[in-house]
């Protein structure tokens, strides 16, 4: 199998895979990071979501033989002390209930407010759109990245 | 004036030798010794730190371990899917234990023998524990205090607790529960009914706001969940089954799959007939799970489909609009309905139907198995471990006690773990890796066309009437459900209990029964049963306030009728219904929501209840529907009470998610069947909602004088119905069929 040397987290990783290998599955299988989450393969829930560039993309839907030079950033990286307003922000909201999802809700998010510090509710709901949750947090997810945004908190549940 | 903190005793041995009758100590390898206490009907026993007085833990029960260093840990007993009792559960063993809940260290429990019976489903973790676990925390404070009252000659009732210390107020003297543990664990159980719980009033914990114990991990991507699993010498496996429910294997091109790059082996599996157990298909392992899954879309099997025949949607709809002319067999009558239709002032008639559902937990089902030393063991997100244990003790005939199971966090149950057939299979692959640890995890495709527990479909051919006084006075149904295979058997979660409400509620009442046979496997989801009569019976109730023209709500608290407790009409018919509780939560749920306002057409307020799980929830919907159809849902209003809240931040987002679950399955979701195989196979063509759609909502507590109860469940059930209730106040269109999809929403 080919050998690829790719740039999670800022560290050169290298890798023994298939080239059609998803990038998802080099994170889990390969490197061991498994923050990054298997929903659907197919592009439509984004629990797999990384940041490829600082750019939020579906890693189920990234062959590792195209992402070789480019920087990866996963959950395990988002932050050095785990403590990025999000991930403080999702703590101080109790956002998940099974918590599947939250990985890649916060990747998208963390890219999001990166492009667009000061957003309108309707930009976090199309922004955040792409990300399923199946329990349903979508409320506190709202809530929790307003809060990491320096947005006064939404009407209705918090 | 205070002293200096007591150090922790150096001798407690011969006390607790001396107190044999007390504690019954027997000798363990390595020096430990057993604790038992008798708990009505069951054994606790908990091997114990070792005999070492400068490192010995205070065990009291299997629930609470306090070290010298001042280690408070409490066991997480229960499988943890979401539902959050992994939190909530050790917050009871704290609140009487009297720790501050930040300081205690949660552990996850593996399946063992002596916490009581350890599963997720019915929403009865709250209410099976709360006492036990109450008990647990209150007597390993009494004995705490005791500690301290021998150790400063005092008497233990002049002491007081808090924050994990005893204090003595007449001195001000504090030791910290670390500090006693040594001298605690010399101590005699007390006889736990002696032991006073707290008065509800001095709750610090209970009812307070409490993140999830696991949120850290959570947002910084820790090996966590069923798919994390991680053990050395891992190897991956895929594993393809029949698209026809149960089909079975007659070849296979394994010789191609196990040339494939990264393959290490694939072979087939013959099963068994049970469903929910090893089902027949085809396994591969390999080096990573692409190379599993990529090997999987290679696989071409020859199956046995010949079960498929007759076995589609929409054959199931054309026989349920047949046998509701022939109609069906009556199983409950009460009154005369018939009479009551002929002096009726209105009578309304409606055919319902609701589609099956699939579980579509985020994370698939999958299992880590790994065969050794003649067992296995297991890191399983299964809802019933103790299930599952059976369930493959039984198939591979090796006894329980070779198979461990540690219980794994889940990424969504919602039922769907109840079974246990990745484990059957996870076992089955692992027993063929030369001991080599195995993870099997399921493609999304996998699991939403074999999910064995698929909440059933069903037809309902209702007839009611309101009388001359607009009072409802007759209702019957005509039930055409599914039964596994046999037009006898209702299959699982397919019932209609005989005390449904209505029934019970009104002087006239019939219930007709027929059944279409599947081969589609069904079970419980989320609120089983509910989640779909609620909308029947909701939605056929506001037509009759509707057709008599009534206010939804007034309606609704005439029906519930005087403040009592209406008994089961009889035996193994579920507990009995407190129509004080519905009506006070119908009227809150008004009360917020503002029930009443005048709005212009095309936007809307429905209102719904129902009780299960024993939980009493009402909700009122808000819509907009603009002229072309286009639904917008504003806002929702729930009403709840369930007792008393155990950690308010858990149980606000149960309801909420609830509301969002209820509002997509009843807007987008349907599971659909031609030549006997599920026609969806991911979220594409089984949607969920998303963020653009979630309403504003509003979460009201009634915390009644009651035993609490879960609150994974009854929530669900109550948002169908309100929703269309309100879709028909903005619009005038009756939703009888759900999915939302299905109807054409349009009324300009």
């Amino acid at each position: 199998m080919p050998a690829y040397t790719l740039k999670v987290n800022g560290q050169a990783r290298q890798v023994d895979a298939a080239a059609d290998t998803p990038l998802l599955w080099i994170l889990r299988d390969h490197l061991d990071l498994v923050g990054t989450k298997y929903g659907c393969g197919i592009g439509q829930c984004g629990a797999c979501t990384v940041h490829l560039n600082g750019v939020p993309m579906r890693s189920c839907q990234l062959m590792v033989s195209t992402v070789v030079g480019g920087e990866i950033t996963t959950i395990e990286g988002l932050d050095p002390a785990g403590r990025h307003p999000l991930q403080q922000a999702w703590c101080d909201h109790d956002v998940p209930q099974c918590g599947y999802c939250q990985a890649g809700q916060i990747m998208t998010a963390a890219a999001f407010l990166k492009s667009n510090p000061h957003p309108s509710d309707d930009e976090i709901y199309g922004a955040m759109a792409g990300n399923l949750c199946r329990c349903g947090t979508y409320a506190r997810i709202h809530a929790a990245i307003k809060q990491a945004a320096g947005l006064p908190a939404p009407g209705g549940a918090k | 004036m205070k002293s200096p903190a007591h150090p922790a005793p150096s001798s407690g041995t011969q006390d607790a030798l001396s107190r044999r009758d007390f504690i019954r100590v027997s000798s363990l390898a390595g020096g430990g010794f057993l604790l038992s206490l008798a708990l009505p009907g069951e054994a606790w026993a908990q091997p114990a730190q070792a005999l070492d007085d400068s490192t010995r833990a205070f065990t009291p029960s299997p629930f609470i371990k306090i070290t010298p260093q001042n280690i408070i840990t409490i066991l997480a007993k229960n499988p943890e899917t979401g539902q959050g009792v992994k939190t909530s559960l050790p917050m009871i063993v704290a609140e009487e234990l009297d720790a501050d809940f930040s300081s205690v260290v949660i552990e996850q429990a593996g399946l063992r023998g002596d916490v009581g019976a350890q599963f997720a489903g019915g929403s009865r973790s709250t209410p099976d524990n709360y006492l036990r676990l109450r008990r647990a925390g209150a007597t390993a404070r009494f004995m705490l205090i005791e500690a301290a009252a021998q150790m400063w000659k005092v008497p233990a009732a002049s002491l007081i607790t808090a924050h994990g210390q005893v204090i003595n107020p007449a001195n001000g003297d504090r030791l910290t529960y670390g500090q006693l543990a040594s001298k605690a664990a010399t101590l005699p159980l007390p006889d736990e009914n002696s032991v006073k719980l707290k008065s509800e009033e001095d709750f610090k914990i209970l009812g307070s706001r409490v993140g999830g114990i696991d949120n850290p991990k959570i947002v910084t991507g820790q090996p966590l969940f069923g798919i994390d699993q991680k053990l050395p010498g891992l190897v991956y496996a895929a594993y393809e089954k029949c698209p026809v429910f149960g089909g079975k294997v007659i070849s296979a091109n394994l010789d191609h799959i196990k040339a494939l790059p990264g393959v290490l082996d694939a072979f087939v599996l013959e099963g068994t007939d049970n469903i929910s157990g090893l089902v027949p298909g085809v396994a591969i392992v390999a080096r990573s799970t692409w190379a599993a899954f990529a090997a999987k879309r290679q696989l071409q099997v020859v199956w046995d489909e010949s079960a498929a025949d007759g076995h589609a949607t929409e054959t199931y709809a054309a026989k349920a609009a047949e046998l509701a002319q022939t109609g069906g067999a009556t199983v409950r009558h009460d009154g005369d309905v018939d009479a009551a239709f002929a002096t009726a002032a209105k009578v309304v008639e409606g055919a319902y139907a609701y589609p099956f559902l699939n579980h579509a937990t985020l994370e698939p089902q999958g299992c880590t198995a790994w065969a050794k030393d003649g067992g296995i063991e297991f890191w399983t997100t299964s809802q019933t471990p103790g299930s599952g244990q059976d369930l493959v003790s039984r198939t591979f005939n090796i006894p329980k006690e070779k198979l461990k199971l540690n219980m794994v966090r889940a990424g969504g149950g919602f039922g769907r773990r109840l079974a246990n057939d990745y484990m059957a299979e996870a076992a089955a692959i692992a027993l063929r890796t030369n001991a080599a640890p195995v993870k099997l995890t399921w493609t999304r495709e996998d699991d939403m066309r074999h999910d064995c527990f698929s909440r059933p479909g069903g037809f309902h051919f209702l007839k009611g009437a309101v009388d001359a006084q607009g009072r409802l006075s007759a209702w019957h149904n005509h039930f055409v459900t599914f039964g596994y295979k046999s037009s006898e058997k209702v299959a699982s979660s397919a019932d209609l209990s005989l005390d449904e409400f209505p029934a019970r509620f009104l002087p006239n009442y019939r219930l007709d029964q027929s059944i279409i046979p599947t081969i589609v496997p069904t079970g419980p989801m989320r609120a089983p049963r509910s989640n779909a009569l609620a909308f029947v019976m909701q939605s056929f109730i506001d037509e009759l306030a509707h057709a008599g023209g009534r206010d939804p709500v007034e309606f609704r608290l005439e029906l519930l009728g005087d403040d009592r407790v209406v008994p089961p009409g009889g035996p193994q018919r579920g507990p009995a219904y407190d129509a004080t509780r519905m009506k006070n939560v119908v009227r809150l749920a008004a009360e917020k929501s503002g029930w009443g306002r005048k709005l212009p057409r095309g936007e809307g307020m429905g209102v719904a209840f129902h009780f299960s799980h024993s939980g009493y929830i009402a909700m009122v919907a808000e819509v907009a529907v603009a002229p072309d159809g286009t639904l917008k849902v504003r806002q929702f209003t729930a009403a709840v009470d369930v007792g008393p809240i155990i950690n308010l931040s858990g149980a606000e987002n149960q309801v909420q998610g609830s509301i969002v679950d209820g509002i997509s399955a009843a807007w987008l979701q349907e599971l659909t069947f031609e030549r006997g195989r599920a026609v969806q196979g991911n979220f594409d063509t089984y949607p969920l909602l998303r963020s653009t759609e979630t309403p504003a909502m509003a979460v009201h507590f009634l915390q009644s004088r009651n035993p609490p109860t879960g609150l994974g469940e009854p929530a669900y059930p109550v948002v169908p119905p309100a929703l269309c209730n309100a879709i028909f106040a903005a619009t005038g269109k009756r939703i009888r069929q759900l999915p939302l999809t299905r109807n054409d929403l349009r009324w300009a």
